[in-house]
């Protein structure tokens, strides 16, 4: 590899790095201030001005607790346990398409980690492994609130991820390509796959809800039942990487949907600010600008579901065990088989209809 | 690590990390597709479900009972025998080389894979998925509740 498309790589992927963990950060704040608006609060008002260090605060606060491990709890996998989680929450960014190309010095560079021609199988794999963090801390904690609440944790996310991959798989029919990069370039110019898959987007968004044991699906950390769930024994900065990750997750599965249904860095007009971009500024620093622009879209989308996500948790209240399972095995995976029939039937007699809108 | 592991969480985190070997093994021979299915089929779903089931029949408290001489002495002869098939047959390999100017470096992705799987073995290819189906219904026959049973 050429060293300035090596350290052009190396920036992008340490500011993306960067961004996730800052994203995170603050959808902490984000989301007791959401919280604060929907129930007419004010909430965190004291550190800096509105708040704004409240994030700060709290890390600080948590390297300061004292990191306590259970005499009964098998210490090596009670460490592992969050360790997983953070792991496999950061692991997820490298494949996602962040912006198109970077132009410098004649080499082209796209604003993502690596471009892996299976891009969403891999984040697919990674996070269907986020459950070990749960499974393995509430298990070494030795307690049986714990358990439960990891067995629980457990049979959600492998319930959900069926229905989740079937989702994912009446995209991939539409686009012919495992690569999330092909799959956003596919959606230039406005046809985002929402239009074409609303009933996949609806049952992809239900089973990142639940991947990411968000409400209303929380129920490994069900406080009301279950004391803290997987997490009731940890402390410290321990916890606060089950936190982080599980905030993490949040903001990986929203860029993960506006990738999937909502065109990426794709954004109406954006063929005209090209043209005026490069027009205004010169073929190369035009072209980097355009991509910036698609970058902030992206990332503005990207937030927006962030909020969506908060915006739920305040609004729904949680499900019953037994209508959670039922919910994903005889609701979302008999529509998920439908929603694969109906698009495997709209391919084939549209054909030309799509084979002209491919070209 | 994972046969000799006492404790059978232990082992199943081993063979976890012994299917992130495998993963590794396919990246290496440029497989990528079976890498990821690897990844999501065995580390992701199965192993999942190995775990829940140990972690709730718990395990840990008791030992497992001491095993008698006979049963030590069969397992060693088994455990021989695979291990001198397995010393024969990987003496009798012949390791095939490649042209690496002809070498289609494309070989182990995902089109040409379906292209393979499709085209060339369709039929077990199907049959597979037959006996799948047959399987799961299997499985959810089993697992149906009775008339007028109630479980919980």
């Amino acid at each position: 590899m050429e060293l300035t498309e090596f350290i052009i790589k190396a920036i992008i992927i340490l500011v993306i790095f960067g961004l996730t963990l800052l994203i995170a950060m603050y959808s902490t704040y984000g989301e007791r201030k959401v919280a604060a608006f929907i129930q007419d609060r004010i909430g965190p008002n004291r550190a800096g001005p509105f708040g704004m260090l409240q994030p700060l605060a709290d890390a600080g606060k948590m390297f300061f607790k004292e990191d306590f491990i259970p005499a009964q709890a098998n210490k090596w996998l009670f460490i592992a346990g969050p360790a997983l989680a953070m792991l496999t929450a950061l692991m997820a960014s490298a494949v996602i398409p962040f912006g198109d190309t970077i132009r410098y010095d004649g080499v082209e560079v796209a604003v993502q980690a690596v471009e892996a021609n299976i891009g969403i199988l891999y984040i697919f794999g990674v996070v269907s492994l986020g459950v070990y963090g749960i499974m393995v801390g509430g298990w070494a904690s030795n307690n049986k609130f714990s358990l439960l609440g990891a067995i629980r944790a457990a049979s959600q996310n492998i319930s959900y991820e069926i229905a989740m991959g079937m989702a994912i798989v009446a995209i991939l029919m539409m686009t012919g390509s495992l690569s999330l990069r092909a799959i956003v370039e596919q959606q230039h110019g406005g046809n985002w796959n929402i239009w074409y898959q609303p009933l996949g987007f609806i049952i992809f968004i239900t089973c990142a809800f639940a991947e990411c044991n968000r409400t209303p699906f929380d129920l490994p950390e069900c406080e009301t039942e279950l004391v803290g769930g997987y997490h009731t024994e940890y402390s410290s900065m321990k916890l606060g990487f089950y936190l982080f990750a599980e905030y993490i997750n949040m903001f990986i599965s929203s860029a993960v949907i506006s990738a999937l249904y909502f065109g990426g860095y794709n954004y109406p007009g954006m063929d005209w600010v090209y043209t005026q971009l490069t027009g205004a500024f010169g073929e190369v620093a035009g072209h980097n600008a355009a991509t910036l622009i698609g970058t902030a879209v992206f990332f503005g989308k990207a937030l927006f579901f962030v909020f969506f996500y908060m915006w739920v948790r305040w609004t729904l209240p949680r499900f019953r065990y037994d209508q959670l399972m039922n919910l994903g095995w005889k609701g979302l995976i008999p529509l998920a088989i439908l929603n694969i029939i109906i698009t495997g039937t709209g391919v084939l007699f549209l054909e030309p209809y799509f084979s002209a809108l491919l070209k | 690590m994972v046969v000799f592991s006492r404790s059978p969480i232990h082992s199943v985190l081993y063979l976890i990390l012994t299917f992130f070997c495998l993963t590794g093994h396919y990246i290496l021979l440029n497989a990528q597709f079976l890498a990821a299915v690897n990844i999501i089929v065995y580390a992701g779903a199965i192993m999942v479900l190995f775990l829940f089931v140990i972690m709730f029949l718990n395990m840990k408290k008791e030992d497992e009972e001491a095993k008698t001489n006979l049963t030590k002495i069969a397992a060693m002869i088994v455990a021989g025998t695979l291990f001198v098939i397995l010393f024969g047959a990987y003496r009798k390999t012949i390791v095939g080389s490649y042209n690496p100017y002809e070498y289609n470096s494309q070989v182990g992705m995902v089109e040409s894979l379906g292209a393979v799987l499709f085209r060339d073995y369709l039929l077990p290819f199907e049959l597979a998925s037959v006996l799948f189906l047959i399987a799961m219904t299997g499985a959810v026959m089993l697992g149906r509740r009775e008339v007028g049973e109630r479980h919980f």
